[in-house]
């Protein structure tokens, strides 16, 4: 399992943080796991523990969630021809972990070796376990720790989000959504306060590229 | 260590979404074709909700957090993932440290 190495490395500090900045909002270590281990999506998760307030917006939480995951569709769509070999039960459950380092190894397998279900269950039970365990870490940790501002761990979600930005960049689209969906959101955010600052921030980014799109492609 | 019923709700709910966006392309792999301008939303929904996301915070939080932005900005084009958490909770710290004494 050498293929799942660097993506398991790269993850834990994400955990330990993800844990620790739940722990910091009022979530106890029971259910900062239990959200780990069913949600399983970084960005998603991330998203939720910084529009979190108690009693926790549900429809906000579900609706970020689908945003943010929508990406999935796309990856999910990728893999399934490449996933024909599996049964339809084998299919649900190795869907089920489909996370981007996840998807990403599957593909690069893919590309060299057909995929089978043990090598596909073996990388994403082990990368499952490691999220799981360092974001229960993460949150004893840091009800220990406290306040995650004094070290700025508050900002370390914004800069990971920055970097998986950078992962998207496709050129003058990119820029494009980017800038649409910055003035957007930090409008909505000045206007009409949290949550609503995502899912218009979304739209216009989403609408932005829309128009753009059609622009590149010409007539 | 309290599982609060509202909490459970909350992440079920955020599980059941997430579940539903990872099997969806297995369906929707074979009557989808996208191309064109939607096409191009479709391929800007991860870029448009994270910006979304972090937009409050880098724009109308403070000084500090903007200009910690720029700087983690510049380290996302040159350096993997983890340099640039480290380059953007160094900078924050320092530039805090720093409007601190002004």
């Amino acid at each position: 399992m050498r293929d799942i190495l660097p993506a398991l490395i790269a993850a834990i500090p994400i955990g330990l943080l993800y844990g620790a900045l739940a722990a910091g909002k009022g979530l106890s270590v029971v259910e900062t796991a239990l959200m780990s281990a069913l949600v399983f999506a970084g960005g998603a998760q991330f998203a939720a523990v910084e529009l979190w307030h108690p009693p926790p917006p549900l429809l906000v939480l579900a609706f970020s969630t689908l945003l943010i995951n929508a990406r999935h569709v796309l990856m999910g769509a990728s893999l399934a021809r490449k996933t024909a070999n599996y049964s339809g039960v084998q299919r649900l459950i190795a869907f089920f972990f489909l996370a981007d380092e996840i998807w990403a190894l599957s593909e690069r397998r893919a590309a060299a070796a057909p995929l089978t279900f043990a090598y596909a269950l073996g990388m994403s039970s082990i990368f499952w376990l490691n999220w799981v365990a360092t974001s229960t870490l993460g949150a004893f940790a840091g009800s220990l720790i406290g306040d995650p501002r004094r070290l700025g761990a508050d900002f370390a979600f914004t800069a990971l989000f920055i970097g998986l930005i950078a992962g998207f960049w496709k050129g003058r689209s990119t820029a494009i959504t980017i800038a649409a969906s910055a003035v957007a959101a930090a409008s909505a955010y000045r206007v009409l306060g949290p949550p609503w600052h995502v899912g218009l921030g979304a739209l216009a980014g989403i609408a932005a590229a829309y128009a753009a799109g059609d622009a590149e492609a010409g007539p | 260590m309290s599982l609060d019923a509202g909490v459970l709700a909350a992440i079920l709910a955020m599980a059941f979404v997430t579940y539903a966006t990872r099997i969806a392309g297995l369906w929707l792999v074979r009557r989808l074709n996208l191309h064109g301008r939607a096409r191009a939303a479709f391929d800007a929904i991860p870029a448009a909700v994270l910006v979304a996301v972090i937009a409050p915070v880098v724009l109308t939080t403070g000084w500090a957090e903007s200009l910690a932005a720029i700087v983690t900005i510049v380290a996302a084009t040159r350096l993997p993932l983890l340099g640039v958490v480290v380059c953007g909770v160094a900078s924050v710290v320092a530039f805090r440290a720093g409007l601190r004494l002004l």
